[in-house]
């Protein structure tokens, strides 16, 4: 009948691991983990100042560009994209998306990373090598 | 339309749109990003103890055997050790099934009548158990997918289930299949309650008003990924805030959406230790399933008996053994 150790004993495992995310990142987390990276800009992305749509519009949307590109061309073979901003551009990932962010690492990545998304793209696609 | 489901889906519809206009219009997003989580959780923190350390305090003296199986018995029969367990091993096997199976739930009859019109039936329903392990299993994952917001770096386990999850790799994002699991149980329970007469009888808003807001989440939360997205960094960064106690709102839109189901995960939050949804820790204390059947084996003397004086035979007959013997009765002791 008297369980009441036990019953703690269960409740404070319980709140043990509710409350993971804020031991797990006082033990192991960076001090800076709150802050955002800051997906790094090439000279030749920041000289062309807008990518093919607007930057809060790039930030969440595009995958769907890509998935859009990636149809266009193999399925329509169309390679020309064009842009809500008139300009036209050459839909290929390698040769139009990181000729600018030719810094995987520290362009994809960073937010990549940072949010445990894990896209396939570079399971076909190559990417230019990173260089000191 | 019945009130217990119209009442409930107009609160939750109402506290989105709340939420939705405060963070969106209002500028609220430090009550509704901050605030309120914190408070929802130091809510359901002490609430959830302040329940259990209730039901500690209440003594359960004797077993309640339930008749779901034949108990220890006479050597030649069978004995059904994990509907009618006997040790504690076999409690803690039917506890483990009870809780990662819900084998009770599989015990689900509906009454009816044969098809003469005049016969009981009892028809042996599956549904209910099915739609329960769906909901809860999905739930389960999400939840532990969604430590990826409050974990950095984020931890293998996570990413582990992320890829499982997202085995089928359609759709961009990525299709996470407990997302829509969680949607699809949480809907089916919903309209087994709507559909089924006997059910919406005995339906209380405290029924519908979870289901409704776990529904609210899960539309929220799909929403945010495949239809309207919100910025997922801004949104890491705002969660991150909160699990390391620097709380901020990050520069830049998230998005009303995010604290819409922001809003509704701190509400069913703060909610669950004055609701059902207290079962979650209450399955553990369930008295019908957490002891042993061994009533007839061991005597249990409830604890707070008082002292009964009692006068046996043998004193009795002490006290008269002379008279009992003038009348010649029979004694034990000479």
């Amino acid at each position: 009948m008297n369980d009441k150790n036990k019953i703690i004993a269960g409740l404070i495992i319980f709140f043990v691991v509710l409350l993971f995310p804020f031991w797990f990142n006082l033990i192991f987390g960076a001090a800076d983990a709150a802050t955002a990276p800051e997906p790094e800009l090439t000279d030749k992305a920041k000289q062309a100042e807008t990518c093919v749509a607007e930057t809060d519009y790039m930030r969440t949307e595009h995958m769907q560009i890509l998935d859009q590109w990636r149809d266009m061309v193999t399925r329509d073979g169309k390679r020309i994209y064009k842009a809500e901003n008139g300009k036209e551009y050459e839909a290929s990932l390698s040769n139009t998306c990181m000729d600018c962010h030719s810094n995987k690492e520290k362009f994809c990545d960073s937010c990549h990373n940072y949010t445990s998304v894990d896209p396939y793209c570079w399971d076909c696609h190559t990417y230019p090598e990173e260089t000191e | 339309m019945n009130a217990a489901y119209l009442y409930s889906l107009i609160a939750v519809v109402l506290l989105g749109l709340i939420s939705y206009a405060g963070a969106e219009a209002a500028g609220l997003e430090v009550l509704f990003g901050v605030i309120i989580p914190y408070l929802a959780l130091i809510v359901f923190l002490i609430g959830f103890a302040n329940k259990i350390l209730d039901w500690t305090k209440s003594p359960v003296p004797f077993r309640i055997p339930t008749t779901m199986g034949q108990q220890k018995s006479l050597p030649w029969i069978k004995h059904n050790k994990f509907d009618s367990p006997y040790t504690t091993g076999q409690v803690v096997i039917r506890m483990v099934l009870e809780i990662l199976l819900f084998r009770s739930l599989l015990k689900n009859l509906r009454t009816g009548f044969g098809k003469d019109g005049q016969k009981i039936t009892y028809k042996w329903v599956v549904w209910l158990w099915l739609f329960a392990l769906m909901f809860h299993y999905s739930f389960l994952v999400v939840v532990i997918r969604h430590l990826r917001f409050f974990a950095e770096p984020v931890p293998f386990f996570v990413t582990m289930i992320e890829r499982v999850d997202g085995m089928l790799q359609i759709m961009l994002p990525n299709l996470f299949i407990s997302g829509v699991v969680l949607l699809a149980g949480a809907s089916l329970l919903l309209l087994r309650r709507v559909l089924l007469p006997k059910l919406v009888y005995i339906s209380r808003p405290a029924d519908f008003f979870p289901l409704f807001l776990i529904i609210g989440i899960a539309v929220t939360g799909l929403m945010m990924r495949y239809v309207s997205k919100v910025d997922v960094v801004r949104v890491k960064e705002l969660t991150m805030g909160l699990a390391t106690f620097q709380p901020s709102i990050p520069e830049g839109t998230i998005g009303g959406l995010f604290y819409v189901h922001l809003f509704f995960v701190s509400l069913l939050v703060a909610y669950i230790p004055f609701s059902k949804l207290m079962h979650m820790g209450g399955v553990f204390l369930s008295p019908t399933r957490n002891l042993p059947n061994n009533s007839r084996a061991k005597r249990h003397v409830n604890p707070w008996n008082y002292p009964v004086k009692t006068h046996t035979y043998e004193e009795y007959e002490d006290d008269f053994r002379d008279k009992m013997k003038e009348a010649g009765l029979p004694v034990e002791k000479e």
